[in-house]
């Protein structure tokens, strides 16, 4: 055999990196990446810590978050009450690590649940076309026109005393559709590139195809995507509390605790700083680890590469 | 008259000492490096380089476009006057008037908004503002259109860009540059977006242009075969410099530096009867921020001395023809290659690749592979929006039938919308056919149930074009690999053995396994797509053009691989190209489309030496060949116009339309070719289908 490696060889002499012994796969490779990643690590962190405080406050904190106390009313925060108090009462250290125990989790699976359900509505529609394309898309128009809270308002006897959890999926099920549609527009163009029909002559099957292929190459909008809707999700909750069903008085969420402390914002700022302040974190915490993902993902993203001098800039000229 | 209009005796553009610097994450990528040239009026220089070698930074410094960014250094004096350092304002005086430019993609070169006889009269208004009257442009707009050779150009001229053809808008674009009567045209590489018969007729117009205006024409390309008939003097860059320079057939004829060999030896050539070997330049060109000392190409040279890593060559004299014509090279070798002349394949050391086992086989006794009977494929056209209806249909394919055997290559070929593409599309598919058959290693395709097809999609493989596009950029090459063997259920300790050996097979080396594809060059990356293709060890390779988006260099490797996997895997390929010397090169027979039909199918060799149908013949003329004596007196067949619409075909021969022979002939005889469509008939291993076939040596 005449093939020669020298084509390989010349082709980067400046990182003789050491032959591994099996060639990682693409998830750990990702991983690799991501956890090289400082930022992306610490916005990982951040998230976790905030549940443990969320969860772990009444070992800690004296008071609790329904029981008023009724010797301080609308107090400054002080030594005994962290966050300062309501004006009957309450705690507002407890009540925002009560609050963010749900805002937590709906934020987070609103996210995750709408930009799946966008994803794989969008990338079937526009992968297959036809008459899938068409139903598909005819429902998301018909989600797009309706507005959401009527239909919320409607069906919400129905749902009264149910778990707060029936949020996520009212959220998740009212937040996806524009991105279905820039998901299906995508897919349209990666639908005709090479690498996909290469895929699909090569026998893999349709829903494979999406998997391995689409979806993986919109995974920035995807992300960038997802992060957004945990921020909006926190805050769209307190729309669909006023409904009635979910997070009633005297339980709290963040949304909530936002919503009725944004009057006061001025006068007494404690009661919407603080919950404020906790939703920032949270969604900051969130978009750093996203960015990190994002940056995993792709494999353009030269944060994530090891350092190594580019070699292909001189040919760009 | 202004004192800058006044004739000038002298090079039109002279160039000295440019230097062109870019800042870049990585420090300053110096692109151009000492690059001086000079250009009389009328005279054609190319030049000739490899991508990223600064060919297009030089000229594009010329013109004055370059980015604020750049740091230009050096001289360019344009008939006398020096340019550099001149603000836009006068620049822009300059630039379209006395230096004009063509671009390589004439699509971006042209608004989309406005029709082309405006552009054109844009370009005189913009300067001759005052002493020309809007109707004055639009008329000369036309008559520069006849000039470029764009029929009915009255009616044409109101027509807008994506109206035209690309070789009709590459000739709208010559049109705008030659409007203002220049004395300098920049071509950059003007040919490279086209179908090789078009690319011979932009070619003849370029020269055209020059006669008209007399202007000197630089021509930037990577291609030496593109250049060998038509400029006079060359210049080869490499890394930012020029590294030789010299008449036209000094330097094709004596090569004085191993770049240039090697980029000579490079090109599969039209008028090489038995194969030889190509040479493949290994390697990519230098980054271009930090130069290490010694020759830039010392890396990649196969006649490296170590006296050539110590200091860069400077351009020097090696040989003098006629007066003051001097032939300079950039290498301290040039002494040896002169005493020696050896051929590229020597320096270069390429061994010849043998045949495969089964060649020895007749063909007749080999097994069908492949084969297709009277494959129709048709799309419907339709309008209409809301009601949507019927017009018409477009028959992509129409009626084709050949046959692959084991251990051999069929090379299908033809220009651009001939039904090339969606011939591999239908074989590819295995699916119902709209007609005809297909079969796959004796399997007829439109019964297949879901595991058989699965079974051939194994032994069925695919190579495509645009190697930045086949490969999905979010996977590491190591997955890229992995995937149709896992589609196909190998286990997961075979992969990880299997995926290594891949890597080799194609010249890869085993680590890139973890590297992404955009980490790759295009070369490289077409060596994945091969392998992918090879994870299965196929019996079928199909492939799509895999070269035309690769430089002649890097093409060359790639071919050669493709040989080796021939002659040592047993393997069958069906390979579409439009390039018919890439064809001759790599396969056995070939089958010309056109149309949606085949007009001529044979064996390679006879249907090369003595094509029989008229477009065949028009192919493979337009095909350059890299050599400009042979090629200033090669006759070439120029096609007229260009593919009828295959909505709308002609009637009876659907060549007649621009066939020469046809146009040549007496009106009583021309009957039968309007009436009746010629039947594929001839003698052994070589057909074609025209009603007046008459053999015609073209190379």
């Amino acid at each position: 055999m005449t093939v020669t490696d020298d084509g390989a060889a010349t082709a980067s002499p400046v990182d003789p990196t050491p032959v591994t012994e099996r060639t990682p796969s693409r998830g750990k490779l990702v991983l690799r990446r991501f956890l090289r990643r400082k930022s992306a690590l610490f916005g990982l962190v951040v998230v976790v810590l905030l549940y443990a405080v969320a969860f772990s406050y009444p070992l800690f904190s004296p008071w609790d978050y329904a029981v008023p106390d009724y010797l301080a009313f609308l107090t400054p925060p002080d030594g005994s009450h962290w966050f300062g108090t309501t004006k009957i009462g309450e705690d507002v250290f407890a009540q925002v690590m009560r609050g963010l125990q749900k805002s937590l989790t709906i934020g987070l699976l609103v996210g995750l649940l709408s930009t799946s359900l966008a994803a794989v509505v969008g990338a079937v529609a526009g992968y297959f076309g036809g008459w899938v394309d068409r139903v598909l898309m005819w429902l998301v128009d018909l989600l797009l026109v309706l507005p959401s809270f009527l239909i919320i308002a409607v069906a919400s006897p129905a749902f009264k005393g149910e778990s707060w959890l029936i949020f996520v999926v009212l959220l998740a099920g009212f937040s996806w559709m524009i991105t279905a549609r820039i998901v299906r527009g995508m897919t349209l163009t990666l639908r005709e590139r090479e690498y996909v029909k290469a895929a699909r002559f090569m026998g893999q099957s349709p829903l494979r195809v999406i998997a391995k292929h689409i979806v993986p190459n919109m995974a920035s909008l995807l992300i960038i995507d997802a992060t957004i809707t945990v921020g909006a999700a926190v805050l769209a909750e307190t729309g669909l509390s006023f409904f009635g069903f979910g997070v009633q008085p005297p339980d709290v969420s963040l949304g909530t605790l936002i919503a009725s402390g944004t009057e006061s914002a001025i006068t007494y700022p404690w009661l919407f700083y603080f919950p404020a302040g906790f939703l920032v974190v949270f969604v900051l915490a969130v978009n750093l680890f996203g960015d990190g993902l994002r940056d995993a993902l792709d494999p353009s993203a030269a944060g994530s590469r090891k350092r190594e001098k580019k070699i292909d800039k001189g040919e760009r000229a | 008259m202004t004192a800058a209009d006044k004739p000038f005796d002298g090079p039109v553009l002279e160039v000295d000492d440019l230097r062109v610097s870019f800042p870049s994450e990585d420090g300053r990528v110096t692109a151009v490096r000492g690059l001086g040239y000079a250009v009389s009026p009328g005279e054609v220089l190319g030049i000739v380089g490899e991508s990223g070698s600064g060919k297009s930074v030089s000229s594009l410094a010329v013109m004055g476009l370059l980015p604020d960014s750049a740091r230009v250094t050096g001289s360019i004096r344009f008939q006398g006057r020096e340019l550099l350092g001149l603000g836009d304002a006068e620049l822009s005086r300059l630039r379209g008037r006395r230096v004009s430019m063509v671009f390589q993609d004439p699509l971006s070169a042209l608004t989309p908004v406005y029709t082309v006889g405006d552009q054109i009269a844009e370009a005189l208004l913009a300067h001759g503002r005052g002493r020309v009257s809007k109707q004055q442009a639009a008329n000369r707009a036309v008559e520069l259109l006849d000039l470029v050779g764009i029929p009915n150009a009255r009616e044409r001229a109101k027509a807008f860009p994506h109206e035209f053809s690309g070789g009709m808008r590459q000739r709208a674009v010559i049109a705008i540059a030659i409007a203002n009567d220049p004395d300098l045209i920049i071509a950059d590489e003007p040919t490279t977006a086209l179908d090789v018969t078009v690319q011979a007729q932009v070619l003849e117009v370029l020269k055209t242009a020059q006669e008209v205006t007399g202007a000197g024409i630089v021509i930037i390309t990577h291609d030496l075969g593109v250049v060998a008939g038509f400029a006079d003097r060359l210049m080869v860059m490499y890394a930012g410099r020029a590294v030789e320079t010299g008449q036209v057939d000094e330097v094709y004829t004596r090569p004085r530096m191993p770049y240039t060999l090697g980029l000579l030896g490079s090109i599969p050539r039209l008028d090489a009867a038995e194969k030889q070997p190509l040479v493949p330049i290994e390697g990519q060109p230098p980054s271009l921020t930090d130069l290490p000392p010694g020759c830039p190409f010392a890396p990649r040279c196969p006649m490296v001395v170590d006296a050539c890593l110590t200091e860069e060559p400077p351009l020097s004299l090696v040989g003098a023809v006629g007066a003051g014509e001097e032939h300079r090279a950039a290498c301290i070798r040039s002494a040896d290659i002169a005493e020696r002349d050896p051929a590229a394949a020597e320096v270069f050391g390429v061994a010849t690749i043998g045949e495969p086992a089964i060649a020895a086989v007749p063909r007749a006794e080999r097994e069908v592979v492949l084969s297709v009977e009277d494959l129709v494929k048709s799309f419907p056209v339709t309008k209409g929006t809301v009601f949507r209806r019927r017009v018409g249909e477009v028959r992509a394919v129409d009626g084709i039938s050949f046959d692959i055997r084991a251990g051999e290559t069929l090379g299908l070929v033809g220009e651009s919308g001939c039904g090339k593409t969606t011939t591999l599309m239908e074989i590819l598919g295995l699916d119902k056919l709209m007609g005809g058959r297909i079969s796959v290693l004796g399997e007829p395709t439109d019964r297949l149930d879901k595991a058989r097809r699965k079974a051939i999609r194994r032994d069925l493989q695919v190579v495509f074009q645009d190697p930045q596009a086949s490969l999905d950029p979010r996977m590491p090459i190591s997955d890229v690999l992995a995937e149709p063997m896992q589609v196909h259920g190998f286990s997961a300790a075979r992969i990880a053995e299997r995926v290594p050996a891949l890597l080799d097979l194609v010249g890869l080396r085993r680590e890139h396994g973890s590297r992404y594809p955009a980490e790759f060059s295009g070369g490289q990356r077409q060596r994945i797509g091969i392998a992918r293709a090879l994870a299965l060890r196929p019996r079928l390779i199909v492939l799509d053009e895999p070269v035309s988006a690769l430089d002649v260099s890097i093409q060359a490797g790639v071919i050669n691989l493709l040989d080796e996997l021939k002659a040592e895997l047993g393997l069958s390929y069906l390979f579409v190209a439009h390039d018919l010397s890439v064809v001759r090169h790599i396969a056995d027979r070939v089958a010309v489309m056109y149309l949606g039909k085949i007009v001529e199918i044979g064996e390679v060799d006879r249907v090369f030496a003595a094509p029989e149908h008229p477009y065949t013949q028009a192919l493979l003329s337009a095909i350059p060949i890299p050599d400009p004596a042979k090629e200033r007196v090669r006759e070439r067949i120029i096609l007229t116009g260009d593919l009828p619409s295959p909505a709308d075909p002609p009637t009876g021969c659907r060549f007649h339309t621009r066939c020469f022979v046809y146009a040549a002939m007496p009106e009583d005889r021309r009957s039968v070719c309007v009436d009746t469509e010629p039947a594929l008939n001839g003698s052994g291993d070589h057909s074609s289908a025209c009603h007046f076939a008459r053999s015609r040596e073209v190379v």
